[in-house]
């Protein structure tokens, strides 16, 4: 009987991901308008709440992709993961003015260079702090904080040990979770409440799902600009880590 | 019809993404450059000239507002699938490590953004700048 239950819902999993999605909206607009009488937007308390589902989803499976793991969520993987994430950003752009795009165009691409270089220097610092000096070490952990992509793109080039390469992945995996919690809480403090600042903020973070998460806890308007310049990180990440930011350490140590 | 809308959306994210691919490639990495962002442009774009020349109905349009009000979920479900377990058992290095690069990407939003318009725009009031951010004023 039970396992019959089980079975249906790993076999329509995608609609039952749906069901659950909708029952944790309404759990966390129902706690946002009791409990914070609004102040805390219910799509940030969604968020938050979703977190905390995949860590207890990946304690109890041991596998990497959250509550998705768990066979009676499985849908979850498909509904969250990057397919479907992308189309419904690019839908998000329906509207937009592209003049605002436009005027902040080229301080949105110096926000992207900055954004890469700064992840870079801090995953460097901090690996530097806790006693690396190998270059191909620096460059790798450097490269997680940028994302979680370009950590194991840069550590597979450079061919550092699979140590430092899960290392560089849970360095970026921490800064895209980070980002989701932390961007609506500072949204209000850095000014993220218009298009350009919000296009400097894609620019300046660039991983993909928090910027996605973050700006959606913070408001669901921001959400186009932030994408359009978070897009070209990961790409711009790859392209720099192993070459010019690895020569640069390799200068320095 | 309402397929026209979501084929129209799926066809921009496709062209898109074969864009943003053959860049990576002319550039020797494996990775996407932008193909996410091309593809929104080339929605803007195509959906702009539809409307002007009134070959936008209603029902195309609410193709793609349903995948456009499934944001907010979809980046719920994805945030449910994150490998959050492992990235706090990734030891102190990977934890201060985000954590820093976090903190200093917030703190220089406002250092790039300079000194917006912000002063005329707080004082027309919040009501005024949610108007403003609102992307139904594209075709006003």
């Amino acid at each position: 009987m039970l396992q019959s239950l089980f079975d249906l819902f790993d076999k329509y999993h995608l609609v039952a991901a749906f069901a659950v999605i909708g029952l944790t909206m309404y759990a966390a607009y129902w706690i946002s308008a009791r409990f914070t009488r609004g102040k805390l937007h219910g799509s940030a308390i969604a968020i938050i709440l979703g977190l905390a589902l995949a860590y207890v989803g990946g304690k109890v499976t041991g596998g990497s992709d959250g509550l998705a793991d768990i066979t009676l969520f499985s849908g979850l993987g498909l509904m969250g993961g990057g397919m479907l994430r992308d189309l419904a950003i690019i839908a998000t752009a329906y509207g937009v003015r592209f003049e605002e795009i436009r005027e902040a165009g080229i301080r949105g691409v110096l926000a992207l260079f900055a954004g890469v270089g700064v992840s870079f220097l801090a995953g460097g610092l901090v690996a530097v702090g806790f006693g690396y000096t190998d270059p191909v070490d620096i460059t790798t952990i450097g490269a997680g904080a940028v994302t979680y992509i370009v950590g194991p793109v840069t550590g597979a080039t450079l061919g550092a040990s699979s140590e430092v390469i899960a290392l560089s992945i849970a360095a970026g995996l921490v800064k895209s979770i980070l980002t989701m919690i932390l961007t609506p809480m500072a949204a209000r403090f850095i000014g993220l409440d218009n298009p350009r600042s919000a296009m400097i903020f894609g620019g300046m973070i660039g991983t993909t799902s928090g910027v996605a998460a973050g700006l959606a806890a913070t408001d669901a308007r921001l959400v186009p600009y932030g994408a359009m310049t978070a897009t070209f990180y990961t790409g711009l990440g790859i392209l720099l880590a192993p070459t010019v930011l690895f020569l640069l350490v390799r200068g320095v140590f | 019809m309402v397929i026209y809308g979501v084929a129209l959306l799926a066809g921009c994210m496709m062209l898109g993404l074969v864009v943003g691919d053959l860049l990576g490639q002319v550039l020797g990495i494996d990775a996407n450059l932008g193909g996410v962002g091309i593809a929104m442009l080339l929605l803007i774009f195509s959906t702009g000239y539809l409307k002007a020349r009134g070959k936008l109905p209603e029902a195309t349009v609410s193709g793609i507002n349903f995948w456009n009000a499934m944001y907010i979920p979809i980046v719920v479900a994805m945030a449910a699938s994150q490998n959050v377990a492992a990235a706090f058992s990734g030891g102190l290095v990977a934890l201060l490590g985000g954590a820093l690069a976090v903190v200093l990407g917030l703190a220089l939003v406002p250092v790039l953004a300079g000194k917006p318009a912000r002063a005329p725009v707080a004082a027309d009031g919040p009501a005024a700048r949610a108007e403003s951010l609102s992307p139904r004023t594209a075709n006003r």
